[in-house]
């Protein structure tokens, strides 16, 4: 059953002024229930607009969106049910902190879903170990931690909600390898043990090549390639020549085939070229053709 | 959404007008200000009409912004010329209590609302055709000889400068923090005031917070590349007079003339 789904779903900033510009197009995409699904895309290719429909913070210029088959512009005074339903962490969602403390500021989103102060308590607590905070730094000010920290916190606020998909905007821009690999692997493990469906918005062909089941193309305003990562990955030269950089391994291995040697070209993470370099390996004789 | 709202309400061109030095547009609107002051007849708002009919084909704004710039204050122009139909005295032509309608009233009341509709329309001209950032360069450069009396001159210009420059990136930046809180499920749209009031807090901190970050940060930069005011500074774009300011100013002064002479062949009408 699908989770979140959109027919023909377009979206045109300053309709009907000298700045009109299509931001999405005929964007017609099935996610199902438990997937864990890259967004790749470059700077302007829609990607940021699109996944503001999943949760009904743009209204579509036209097309429709159903998350749990419902459409969820069908009565636009219940949009905020659909906000708790699907999460949205947004760029650089440190700057969204507000409250006295981490606790409070976490709480934030399950207090507007008028949750019972125990459930909201057993949430928070739930949300914020999972993003690695402490039970001390949970009554500390949000504008007393380091970056790495705060946007575990904003991150926290959303999980704390529960959504049944959980959408992320680059959670990891601007960190360190250390911060973004921890970051991410709590995502992972958080997807795996709540079922939640997860969208990952990503500049790194490494991550998505690392984490994602399926990968969402975006160019220019429409949806270029959604399939499996494997099968996305496949398609290495056109997106280069889109302006996306493929994963490092998937280009050394392109090279590699380009040069003769008998590997496949479709391998896109460190793991997988080990398997393959030990296929070609194991074949025996001389690997060079 | 937010991002629609235009702050300075430049509208970007290459018209004659556009090139025009700001110094001198600058001067000009004053001058036409106190034309629209100076004329107290039907002629002389005429040739008020006039100058913005000439004014605005000349710089390629269409006329309908003309009405957007006047809407904002059409309660104003309404309760005036209200106020003047039923208060002025002269021949009566209706009247019910202490209120009573005359010739004169109605004649000075459409006068002043047209008056007050040049007026807008000529200052917006000044707004629509140049930057934020040529007109605070020329007022620093008009208000110069003020420095010799101690005043920061420069400073203010460069405040002005800074907040013009921050405008939209704050917008930008309210925009995402609004999102982002109604992603969280924060409801601003009902409730009474006071629950609306409060539902601001979310935003305000976070903006407040990332507008104090980005002013530190600038204060750095501005300190790195050795910003110390304004003294000895040179720019990178001078501003020159050329052909088409002397133009302006001869097409100002002509309609001033004119102005003048309805004043001495019209009977005054305020």
């Amino acid at each position: 059953m699908s989770i979140l789904r959109t027919e023909h779903l377009s979206y045109v900033y300053s309709q009907g002024t000298p700045f009109e510009k299509i931001a999405i197009e005929d964007v017609n995409i099935d996610i199902e229930e438990g997937e864990f699904v890259g967004v790749i895309g470059h700077t302007g290719s829609g990607k940021s607009t699109l996944i503001q429909h999943f949760n009904g913070l743009l209204r579509p210029t036209s097309g429709k969106i159903f998350v749990d088959g419902q459409d969820i512009w069908a009565n636009p005074k219940e949009i905020r049910k659909f906000r708790f339903m699907v999460g949205l962490v947004f760029q650089y969602p440190e700057y969204q902190l507000f409250e006295e403390t981490v606790y409070k500021d976490i709480a934030f989103g399950p207090t507007n879903m008028g949750l019972t102060p125990d459930e909201i308590d057993r949430r928070v607590k739930e949300a914020a170990r999972f993003v690695g905070l402490s039970p001390i730094q949970l009554e500390k000010s949000p504008f007393e931690l380091s970056g790495g920290q705060k946007r575990r916190v904003a991150i926290a606020g959303v999980l704390a909600m529960q959504p049944k998909v959980l959408v992320l905007d680059e959670p990891t821009a601007g960190l360190d390898p250390k911060g973004r690999d921890s970051i991410l692997s709590q995502i992972k493990e958080y997807h795996q043990e709540n079922g939640t469906t997860v969208l990952l918005v990503s500049h790194s062909m490494e991550d998505v090549a690392q984490y994602a089941q399926k990968a969402l193309v975006m160019n220019n305003a429409k949806v270029f390639l959604h399939d499996d990562v494997e099968k996305v990955f496949s398609h290495a030269a056109e997106m280069e020549a889109m302006g996306l950089s493929i994963p490092q391994v998937s280009r050394i291995f392109l090279d590699l085939a380009g040069r003769g040697y008998p590997v496949t070209p479709n391998v896109f993470t460190v793991e997988g070229a080990k398997q393959e370099i030990l296929r070609v390996l194991g074949k025996g004789g001389s690997a060079h053709a | 959404m937010l991002k629609d709202i235009t702050i300075g309400q430049y509208f970007p061109g290459k018209s004659l007008v556009h090139r025009m030095d700001p110094r001198m547009k600058i001067i000009l609107v004053i001058l036409y200000i106190v034309m629209l002051f100076t004329g107290d007849n039907v002629g002389s708002l005429i040739v008020g009409i006039f100058f913005l009919l000439i004014a605005y084909p000349v710089s390629k704004i269409p006329m309908k912004m003309v009405a957007k710039g006047v809407k904002p204050v059409i309660p104003i122009i309404l309760f005036t010329a209200v106020l003047n139909m039923l208060f002025v005295d002269g021949k009566v032509l209706w009247s019910w209590w202490v209120f009573k309608l005359t010739q004169e009233g109605i004649q000075l009341a459409v006068m002043m609302a047209v008056r007050i509709v040049c007026l807008i329309a000529g200052t917006s001209l000044l707004t629509y055709t140049t930057s934020p950032i040529a007109l605070t360069d020329a007022i620093e450069r008009l208000l110069s000889p003020l420095k010799k009396l101690n005043l920061p001159v420069h400073e203010l210009a460069m405040m002005m400068t800074i907040a013009l420059r921050f405008i939209p990136t704050l917008i930008e930046e309210t925009d995402k923090i609004i999102s982002a809180q109604k992603a969280r499920g924060a409801d601003m749209e009902s409730g009474s005031i006071i629950d609306r009031a409060k539902a601001m807090i979310p935003i305000l901190i976070p903006l407040f917070v990332s507008a104090f970050r980005r002013a530190e940060e600038l204060a750095l930069a501005m300190e790195c590349r050795c910003y110390r005011g304004g003294e000895g500074r040179t720019r990178m774009k001078q501003l020159h007079l050329c052909g088409i300011d002397f133009v302006g100013l001869a097409f100002v002064v002509f309609c001033f003339a004119l102005t003048l002479i309805t004043n001495t062949l019209l009977p005054s009408m305020f």
